[in-house]
């Protein structure tokens, strides 16, 4: 075993040493052995790999994002108040979640019907459009901001068709809420797909049979077991979307209190060299973001054990 | 073929197929169609000099670099942690897992904006960095941890649940034949996974190839010297520079194209062997 272990750490050894320290002998067996009642692995490479994957998430995640809760803890309270809880922030805040959500509600329409026919009909080139869904997910975001602000400006391809009814998009918060339904779209159907694809017939069958109409089924049957997975699928996209920047700034207008998202106004912070305003503001978002990701994980093994039971 | 007391009146199924075909076309279609019409609209010679400027080529130049240092140094980490979590038990996996996916959930500005906490002039490292005559925000450094930090779930989330799959027996019967532990990797793992692996770096490429808000933040922003692909567009584009800002931006979007095309193809020909799907 330990002969094994060498081997493997000298082969990786030369190509790693100039990413991550060899891991010390106490680090390969202290954490393997803290378990003693777990039958040992004839497997190597343990305390190498561990070691490697604790200093990359040490050193690129952890003591990185716990800067900026050590920063604002060193706040007073009037401080972190200044910036973090200004009219303007608590502007940008609204402007950020409540077109997240709207974006989201949207995609939950348009994501569910999208999954459906993926799923259910048949369609000539039904690959290809499948594939196209994920676009959002390898288009650069400033590439995706500026196509979307070229399209819905005044002077834009379908901008200039709205103008003169009175419509603007680009440059008001609808322009946001187009440019997260961009961003958010792939999130809802990605997670719809397979929990509709492994809905087999047969209980929609026995409803039908048993009298219900198609719309009955779909409301007492098919919602239901779908229910959770786009559930899901709206958190990731409202998680995603809270956060995004490149794609909204172009389209947003960026104008203080109105169409500024909580993203950009951490930069205008740094840019007028206020760290501190940018790190309340950054702390204040990732709290709300960790307390959507824990609620998306507790949402997702509910519907693991659903599914599963 | 359904049995049609389980599927939709012919009327509502068009209905639904033309919604999502119109919705598809309005999100998807325009803007990629928008990127390379507005790109071609001063015509080719206008879109070629917009590419082959020194500051766009510069920016493509720092592109490549980043992406071919933050890509690797990813797969490194993606692989070490799929075989230390996918291969062993311990405690805390779940939370070491949730570690690793972590920057999914984080704001881009606020991945740039960790590191100017550390690495900044005011951040902890800043006055240590100032006195060694080093620099890494508003420097490459700056823009590699960045990189890698937005990248950092991509190919370690694409292994763990494939390698987990998979299991354990098939390094266990090679290793109690006598392979070393490096050639059980080489000769058993990397098969298994080696279409895993390339669906994730493909994905962690083109993030790091495109990424904007985190870059952004660390960037400083100097032309020809610390400006990405995705930095020199918007640059162009608040210059009112339309026609070349979108001429740099078909790049990016072309390099979007590949990445879907690949990424269908591994998924059309490689279900099996990718995590998640095909099961």
């Amino acid at each position: 075993m330990t002969i094994y272990m060498n081997e493997v750490a000298a082969g990786f050894a030369s190509r790693i040493t100039a990413v991550a320290p060899m891991p010390t002998s106490r680090q390969v067996w202290g954490v393997a052995s803290s378990n003693p009642s777990r039958p040992r692995s004839i497997i190597p490479g343990f305390g190498l790999t561990m070691g490697i994957t604790l200093f990359a998430v040490s050193v690129i995640v952890l003591i990185p994002l716990s800067a900026v809760f050590i920063k604002a803890a060193g706040m007073t309270g009037a401080q972190f108040a200044a910036t973090a809880l200004s009219r303007r922030a608590l502007d940008a805040y609204k402007l950020s979640f409540g077109a997240a959500a709207a974006a989201a509600a949207l995609n939950a329409v348009f994501g569910l019907v999208t999954a459906w026919v993926l799923v259910r009909y048949e369609l000539p080139g039904k690959r290809i459009i499948s594939a196209l869904v994920d676009l959002p997910f390898a288009l650069p975001t400033a590439v995706a901001g500026i196509a979307l602000t070229a399209l819905y400006a005044p002077n834009g391809w379908i901008g200039r068709w709205l103008a003169p009814q009175g419509i603007t998009i680009a440059y008001t918060p609808l322009g946001v809420v187009i440019a997260l339904v961009f961003v958010g779209l792939p999130f809802v159907v990605r997670t719809v797909e397979p929990v509709l694809a492994d809905l087999g017939g047969d209980v929609e069958e026995a409803a039908a049979t048993l009298g219900a109409s198609r719309f009955q089924t779909f409301r007492r049957v098919v919602l239901p077991a779908i229910g959770p997975a786009l559930l899901t699928g709206c958190a990731l996209a409202f998680a995603r979307a809270v956060g995004e920047y490149g794609s909204v700034i172009f389209i947003a207008g960026n104008m203080p209190f109105k169409s500024e998202i909580a993203p950009l106004l951490i930069i205008v912070q740094l840019e007028q060299y206020n760290v501190a305003g940018a790190t309340a503001i950054a702390a204040t978002m990732l709290v709300i973001s960790f307390a959507l990701l824990l609620v998306i994980n507790l949402a997702q093994g509910w519907q693991r054990r659903r599914r599963s039971a | 073929m359904r049995s049609a007391a389980i599927s939709e009146p012919r009327w509502l199924r068009l209905a639904l197929i033309v919604l999502m075909l119109g919705f598809l076309a309005l999100n998807l279609l325009l803007p990629l169609a928008v990127v390379f019409a507005e790109g071609l609209r001063k015509g080719i010679a206008a879109y070629l000099g917009a590419i082959r400027e020194a500051d766009a080529l510069a920016a493509l130049r720092l592109t490549l670099t980043v992406a071919a240092i933050a890509v690797p140094l990813n797969i490194i980490i993606g692989l070490a942690a799929a075989w230390a979590i996918a291969k062993f038990d311990f405690r805390f996996k779940s939370l070491l897992i949730t570690l690793i996916d972590l920057p999914f959930s984080v704001s881009p500005v606020v991945s740039g904006l960790i590191y100017v906490l550390v690495f900044g002039l005011q951040g902890w490292l800043g006055p240590w960095l100032q006195a060694h005559d080093a620099q890494v925000i508003f420097a490459v450094p700056g823009l590699v941890l960045a990189t890698i930090f937005v990248t950092f779930p991509f190919v370690a989330r694409e292994l763990i649940p494939l390698m987990e799959e998979q299991g354990r027996d098939e390094e266990e019967a090679a290793l109690s034949l006598g392979a070393s532990g490096l050639a059980t990797f080489w000769h058993v793992t990397l098969p298994n996974i080696r279409w895993g692996l390339l669906y994730g770096v493909l994905l962690c490429n083109a993030r790091a190839m495109g990424e904007f808000g985190a870059v952004s933040v660390v960037s400083g922003h100097i032309r020809g010297k610390t400006n990405t692909l995705p930095l020199h567009i918007e640059i162009l584009y608040n210059e009112y520079n339309f026609a070349a800002a979108f001429a740099v931006a078909s790049l990016l979007a072309g390099l979007a194209l590949v990445t879907l095309v690949l990424k269908s193809l591994l998924e059309w020909r490689f279900a099996g062997q990718l995590a998640g799907r095909g099961h």
